[in-house]
């Protein structure tokens, strides 16, 4: 039988806000364990929580970015529950009245479809703090700088139909909370966060099947290895005649399984519950205006502009706007270089991608600035170094951080555009080679590309190949 | 000294005839002298009240001073204390120092006041008779056998037999009023979102209030008047315009129209304190206030929706109370699930325990509709044929309670008849609106305590109406005799 996938996403973006949802606490990553915690955050009796407006702003700047209906009016309720690293013995969220309604994102497919995968909701909630079981013989450690940070949960609809959809939508997603400046994205320190709602079902089918929460996604490369193993599990299941439950998975990164965390009847009623302690909260359309004023350059309207204004294919275009952080690098280098447009996106597509590629690194992370790129590019551009010189230079940028300039003069990679210089060096190889000049003057053309190579070699690579062709087309 | 009111103190303070000092002195000598009898005080700061009181001896009299300064009070140990315990009358917090000032407690100081220690109350606030605390319950200075009622029994208790210039209570069904009844002091209960509740430990936060209780409702004005405020640590809090509550009232009432909701004087209403109320309503009446009846149909729902919206909050605000942090811990857990059940089995007593369990029922997936849901509903329908009488009137009036005080353990039994008597009182929670007991008369020697109800923000009202009528009746100034 033939299978079908249906996957929901619930991804939690940490809100970049200074401080917590319902207090005063510093949000900072890493701090000393319990040193961002107030009374608050600690749910000392008779503390109270009073909203941080600048949550519920990025809330709807989101909102605003994929097009959700930002609600007049939503609420916060409790979601009761006990955990060492839950204080209050309930999470403030919003169950029943959340800021956003719908919404959708495009996902680029391979051979360049796309699709849209739309947003069911997305609500503001805080989060929990942090048990730590492997520091303290026979007890367990609770960290709450963690606790009351500020959560955007976005639950996407069931809308896609494999893993690499799955993974094509967290990373839309990922890109936008950081295009729009609402969260940092780091997944390692869990800023960033997903669950995954996994079943399958007969192609052809309408309703769904059973569908089984994988906790713990919690990078690209998890996504798309635990729904993998997910269906597999599933369909697996299904044809030696058993049947899935629904209940929630956590996926081992380690053994790249997913194993039963609890099953439905085990759930916790969670017992929600409008929070007593927190008026409705209001949004008007001012508030709404002010923002959108504010709205940073969306991914579509970029690729737009780029395409424009940089003259790019569709296909460079993408790339370049994946990210913010590549969109902000191609124009930072492009502004060093008299419009090279494309010659810095051949760069940037090619050299500077592979070699983040090849150590796995984002290009927040590349070692050379994009002014440095750009400062490359403007020496290609006046001729002081051969496209293919620039790539020695680029080499050492990349391993040394140092300025191309610097790297030239160090390494005497300038170009030769003196046709005097150059002239010299082709009459040289001529004497050098007397038989092939003999054999080309009687007429064998093929040779020229010989006497090309031979006075590049002779000049290190650093003869202008232009001046070099044209000049021995003049002295042969 | 003692059985001066706040306004007589300040006046005696500037024109030192006594000093802070002593005043408080008095006050912490009246307590180690009484308060055995009736076990009100849970915490003494006497040490650090004459430190205060010392401080304060210097200002008065400079303009310097804010009003109620060198006034000697007594928190209800609900309200967090920086430095000193708040227990909540709970095993749960018996070793819990807060490490902050409720509002209330701030405030307070700000405007002069010495504290003088902690009271006694039911367990969390949860209780009408005082004997859910984990420190024995107190005792009715009227009749030692008696419940002072509560859960701000201590409060009252300690304002009847007179051990200081006033107290701080808390109110989310009657706690403030119906004690005030059974001990005859006066005891307000502000709208809801006039009194911030930061630092006051819940038990059901929409519809916990803090408010005054103390001998007369010109007290309940000064203090209140300190109390009173927006506070941008309490979402819930309003911002309000504070009116001059002592000068309010002083106004006459002439005109001023009460209502009597039919539903509140049935034949089912005990005729000794139908007898005391009606005696009070025609005094007023001589006063130049004007009689209606008004109706509030469905006021007989106000008890079980309070039972379902008081336990569903209170299972919520009860779970940090895990022994994790900071309170009781239990020994030797076993493991997390053995922790938390022993942690809370042994940390809260039964009425807590009750209350939990009710409010995890009805907010639970299967009941959350019938119950909770409903409960809101009535609840608002309360509240609007509240808003409706008031379009009529200026204030409604009503017993505080539908007895005296009852005899010690008389109720153990039946909490459910326990919870009965807070027929009158609960209805106002619902409704967010304010109302003050005061001291109405006496039936078997135990005092009775008539219920003014006012409109949103409408305590200058209600207090003026208490107050007047204060000027003319003397039963506020009863003191028991154990206790003269």
């Amino acid at each position: 039988m033939e299978w079908e996938t249906v996957i929901g996403l619930e991804v939690h973006a940490q809100l970049n806000t200074k401080a917590k949802l319902f207090s005063g606490s510093a949000t900072t990553y890493g701090a000393a364990p319990n040193t961002q915690a107030c009374a608050v955050d600690l749910g000392l009796p008779g503390v109270l929580p009073v909203l941080n407006k600048e949550a519920v702003n990025l809330a709807i700047k989101f909102g605003l970015a994929v097009g959700a209906d930002i609600q007049e009016k939503s609420a916060f309720d409790r979601k009761n529950y006990f955990y060492p690293d839950l204080p209050k013995g309930y999470q403030i969220s919003q169950f029943f009245f959340p800021i956003l309604r719908g919404g959708s994102i495009d996902i680029e497919l391979e051979e360049g479809q796309s699709k849209t995968i739309n947003i069911t909701r997305a609500h503001l909630e805080e989060d929990a703090g942090k048990s730590v079981h492997d520091q303290f013989v026979k007890n367990t450690g609770i960290d709450l700088n963690r606790a009351g940070v500020p959560l955007l949960e976005i639950v996407s609809e069931p809308d896609m139909r494999s893993s690499a959809e799955a993974v094509a939508y967290l990373k839309a997603l990922h890109a936008l909370v950081k295009y729009i400046d609402i969260c940092n994205g780091n997944m390692q320190e869990g800023s960033f966060r997903c669950d995954a709602n996994v079943s399958v079902r007969p192609k052809g089918q309408k309703e769904f099947g059973t569908r089984a929460e994988i906790k713990n996604v919690n990078s690209f490369k998890f996504v798309e290895k635990a729904i993998e193993y997910e269906v597999a599990r599933q369909i697996a299941l299904i044809e030696s005649g058993g049947t899935v439950v629904q209940e929630t998975r956590l996926f081992d990164a380690q053994k790249g399984d997913t194993r039963s965390m609890r099953a439905k009847e085990e759930a916790n009623d969670y017992r929600y519950f409008h929070d007593p302690d927190l008026p409705p909260l209001k949004v008007d359309i001012a508030m709404i205006n002010t923002i959108k004023d504010n709205m940073p350059e969306l991914p579509a309207a970029k690729l737009t502009r780029f395409m424009q204004e940089y003259e790019l294919t569709d296909y460079e275009g993408k790339i370049l706007t994946a990210s913010k952080a590549m969109a902000e690098f191609y124009e930072q280098a492009v502004a060093a270089t008299d419009k090279k447009y494309k010659l810095t996106a051949n760069w940037i597509i090619g050299e500077l991608s592979a070699a983040l590629n090849k150590e796995a690194m984002e290009i927040e992370d590349a070692p050379l600035t994009a002014k440095q790129l750009g400062a490359l590019m403007h020496r290609i551009e006046d001729n002081t170094v051969s496209n293919k010189l620039a790539k020695t230079v680029f080499e050492e940028m990349w391993a040394t951080g140092k300025e191309p300039d610097q790297i030239i003069d160090e390494k005497g990679l300038r170009q030769v555009t003196d046709t005097a210089a150059i002239e010299k060096i082709i009459d040289q190889v001529f004497a050098d080679n007397p038989n092939q000049l003999e054999q080309y003057r009687a007429g064998k053309d093929k040779l020229f590309g010989f006497f090309v190579g031979q006075v590049m070699k002779a000049s290190q690579g650093k003869a202008n190949p232009d001046q070099v062709n044209e000049l021995l087309k003049k002295k042969l | 000294m003692h059985t001066k009111t706040i306004e007589q103190l300040i006046q005696g303070l500037r024109a030192k005839e006594y000093s802070s000092v002593e005043l408080t002195q008095h006050f912490l000598d009246r307590i180690a002298k009484h308060d055995p009898a009736i076990n009100t005080v849970i915490t003494l700061t006497a040490e650090q009240a004459l430190q205060e009181a010392a401080a304060a001896d210097k200002i008065i009299g400079s303009k310097d001073a804010p009003n109620l300064t060198g006034i000697p009070i007594l928190h209800k140990d609900i309200f967090c204390t920086q430095g000193v315990k708040t227990s909540c009358a709970s095993k749960m917090l018996d070793n819990f120092i807060a490490p902050y000032d409720a509002t209330v407690v701030s405030k307070l100081r700000n405007a002069g006041t010495i504290s003088m220690g902690k009271l006694n109350m039911d367990e969390f606030a949860m209780g009408a008779s005082n004997e859910t605390s984990f420190y024995g319950a107190s005792k009715n200075p009227w009749d030692l056998e008696c419940v002072p009622g509560g859960s701000s029994g201590g409060s009252a208790a300690a304002m009847a037999a007179r051990l200081a210039a006033g107290s701080t209570g808390t109110d989310t069904g009657g706690s403030t009023r119906q004690p005030a009844a059974f001990c005859g002091i006066t005891g307000l209960k502000p709208t809801y979102g006039l009194v911030s509740r930061w630092g006051m430990i819940a038990y059901a936060s929409s519809l916990d209030q803090g408010g005054p209780m103390a001998i007369s409702s010109e007290c309940c004005a000064h203090l209140l008047q300190a109390m009173a405020g927006f506070d941008p640590k309490d979402s819930t809090s309003v911002q309000h315009e504070i009116p001059d509550y002592l000068a309010d009232i002083k106004r006459p009432i002439k005109g001023l129209k009460i209502g009597l909701p039919k539903e509140f004087f049935t034949e089912k209403l005990d005729t000794n304190i139908a007898k005391v109320i009606d005696t009070a309503i025609k005094e007023l009446e001589k006063l130049g206030a004007v009689i209606k009846e008004v109706s509030l149909p469905n006021i007989h729902l106000a008890i079980p929706t309070y039972y379902i919206i008081a336990p569903a909050e209170c299972s919520s605000n009860l779970s940090r109370f895990d022994g994790v942090r900071y309170g009781y811990r239990c020994d030797d857990a076993k493991d997390l699930v053995d922790f938390y059940e022993r942690t809370r089995s042994e940390g809260f007593g039964t009425e807590v325990k009750r209350r939990i369990l009710i409010g995890t029922y009805v907010l639970s997936s299967t009941s959350f509709e019938s119950y909770y849901r409903k409960a809101q509903k009535v609840r608002k329908l309360i509240a609007n044929e509240y808003l409706n009488a008031f379009k009529e009137v200026d204030i409604i009036a009503s017993p505080t309670a539908p007895e005296v005080a009852f005899k010690l353990g008389a109720k153990n039994t039946n909490p459910v008849d326990m919870y009965l008597r807070d027929i009158y009182t609960s209805s106002v929670n619902l409704a967010g609106i304010p109302a003050v007991s005061i001291p109405a008369g006496f039936v078997n020697n135990l005092p009775v305590g008539l219920q003014l109800i006012g409109n949103f923000f409408a305590e200058s009202t209600i207090l003026n109406a208490a107050h007047q009528y204060q000027l003319v009746t003397d039963w506020h100034q009863q003191v028991p005799t154990a206790f003269v």
